[in-house]
């Protein structure tokens, strides 16, 4: 088993923080995991991304040149990476930001979630990226829903923000319930 | 045994600070700076020193000193902050000193850039001050190696009386992945059979110089080149990955390492019979395992993110020209492992080039 994953976003809109989860979960669950950052010189507002790479082998390199797996937040990387996915790719697009006639490879599943507006909906818009992760979780079954909340929840107590797991849970299950 | 999933750097930190480090003087440079950080609040908590020096040369002397009272001390940089740091070291190497630093290398000449790099590898493996010495260098090509060097290293410099370098990347360094750490390492200053103490009025003092000064220069040569023999005939270390049937076989360390893995995986699924040797010191280099080689290979290929193919010169020396030696360098671009496989395409069909640079 080997998924490639890439998040990419603006700085700030915590794409970063959002494949952290992903290894952070993983990683609970036994796997081998790699992230690995990439952003601009500014932080807040550049374009930013994380390579992820979760196996049950031992990992070689941590870059992802072809993402079996895109989560996207924002739409400048829409027609950046949508080249380099693998044909039967999952490309996770915040709909919210994209442009309703635009068009996509034939070869992969284009899931659109309006993440911004669910957080906006929920006086929470820092959260968009949370709610795209309730929304991967869904789609893709690699975690129950129970498994990846009380991950996330644990990876926020580390950091000393567990005080927010409640708001988060709840942007979570939004994302989630999106159909 | 704790596992834990820490950024390269933090790990490389966390690692000597359990090796016994309780003396971090440094000065912030990306993409090293993790380092820095985390030794800042860690030094603290385990009652050793932490300081931010003015500059590189300032940090690099202040490990020299806190070395010579007998406490394991690092300093570490990056580019040119590393470069700054070259004449403390040779100071160090000439002293005897068996402090560490670590080099988080980032690309480029001059200031350079804050992506990963292999370009200062002759600075790091051929000496990089003045004067007739190479550092012991060990080169970590994930978390657990950040981690696990770091924890080792003091014990190596001290059983030479010489200077260890980390020599990690802005990948390995910037990266996450699990790491287990080991158990915290008890060590008494004061106990080190070199360190300054002080002495009582009417008894000679012990001097912690150039040791040139105040011994026979002859004598002092012969000890030292004794010494360095004995680091290049015992300390080679690599590893080496399918390489006992491999036609095509990759050299390469860090980051790049990693990538090459996945060229002789991606490369044998193909039906390629792709190898890799991985030096794990680069000085010594590990010439042992080039000795070893079957006669049947057809090319040895370095990886390198740099132009000039820096290590390919010590890939000649070690496998003294019994089969083409070739670079893939791709500077600042993270090659990708396509690319390394159809590269070992074109050794064996013949239409690759031995190109010199220099």
């Amino acid at each position: 088993m080997l998924n490639e994953i890439i998040c990419t976003g603006f700085g700030g809109q915590g794409v970063l923080t959002a494949g952290k989860i992903i290894v952070y979960a993983a990683y609970k669950k036994g796997l081998k995991v790699t992230w690995f950052p990439s952003y601009g010189n500014e932080m807040r507002g550049g374009s930013a991304n994380c390579n992820v790479v979760l196996s049950d082998q031992r990992i070689a390199s941590p870059y992802v040149n072809h993402p079996d797996t895109l989560i996207e937040l924002n739409c400048p990387a829409v027609d950046r990476f949508e080249p380099a996915m693998k044909p039967g790719g999952y490309f996770f697009i915040n709909s919210s930001l994209l442009d309703p006639a635009r068009e996509f490879r034939g070869d992969i599943t284009v899931i659109r979630t309006p993440v911004t507006e669910i957080a906006q909906n929920l006086k929470n818009e820092h959260a968009a990226n949370i709610c795209m992760l309730g929304q991967w979780v869904r789609v893709l079954e690699q975690f129950s829903k129970d498994e990846f909340l009380r991950c996330m929840g644990e990876y926020f107590d580390q950091l000393g923000k567990g005080k927010y797991n409640a708001r988060n849970a709840e942007a979570f299950e939004a994302g989630y319930a999106f159909v | 045994m704790e596992t834990m999933l820490l950024k390269g750097n933090e790990a490389l930190a966390e690692g000597a600070v359990r090796g016994g480090c309780r003396f971090y003087a440094g000065y912030p440079i990306t993409p090293q700076s993790e380092i820095l950080e985390y030794m800042s609040w860690r030094q603290n908590e385990v009652g050793g020193s932490f300081i931010q020096g003015e500059s590189e040369i300032a940090s690099v002397n202040m490990v020299f000193a806190a070395t010579a009272l007998g406490a394991r001390a690092l300093t570490s940089s990056s580019g040119p902050g590393f470069s700054l740091k070259q004449e403390g070291i040779a100071y160090w190497v000439s002293a005897g000193m068996p402090a560490v630093v670590a080099c988080v290398s980032r690309y480029g000449i001059g200031d350079g850039f804050i992506g990963p790099g292999q370009d200062n590898y002759w600075q790091a493996v051929k000496g990089g001050g003045n004067g007739d010495y190479h550092l012991l260098v060990l080169a970590p090509n994930s978390v657990q190696e950040n981690m696990d060097m770091a924890y080792e290293s003091f014990e190596l410099a001290e059983k030479y009386m010489h200077p260890v370098l980390i020599l990690s990347d802005a990948t390995i360094g910037q990266m996450l992945e699990p790491c287990t750490a080991p158990p915290m390492k008890e060590y008494d200053k004061d106990k080190a059979p070199w360190a300054l103490k002080g002495t009582p009025i009417g008894q000679k003092n012990k001097v912690i110089t150039d040791m040139t000064y105040n011994q026979d220069i002859d004598e002092w040569n012969r000890d030292y080149i004794r010494k360095m023999r004995l680091i290049m005939e015992t300390e080679q270390r690599w590893e080496e990955i399918s390489v006992p049937d491999a036609d095509v076989v990759f050299v390469a360390y860090g980051i790049s390492s990693r990538i090459a893995e996945g060229a002789v995986r991606l490369g044998r699924e193909r039906g390629l019979k792709l190898g890799l040797i991985r030096p794990i010191t680069l000085w010594p280099f590990p010439r042992k395992a080039f000795a070893r080689l079957s006669d049947s290979v057809k090319g040895l290929v370095t990886v390198e993110l740099n132009m000039m193919g820096q290590m390919r010169e010590d890939v000649i020396l070690a496998s003294h020209w019994r089969c083409p030696a070739y670079s893939v360098t791709t500077a600042q671009r993270i090659p990708e492992v396509e690319q390394l496989v159809c590269f070992a395409e074109s050794v064996l069909n013949g239409s690759a080039v031995e190109e010199e640079v220099f």
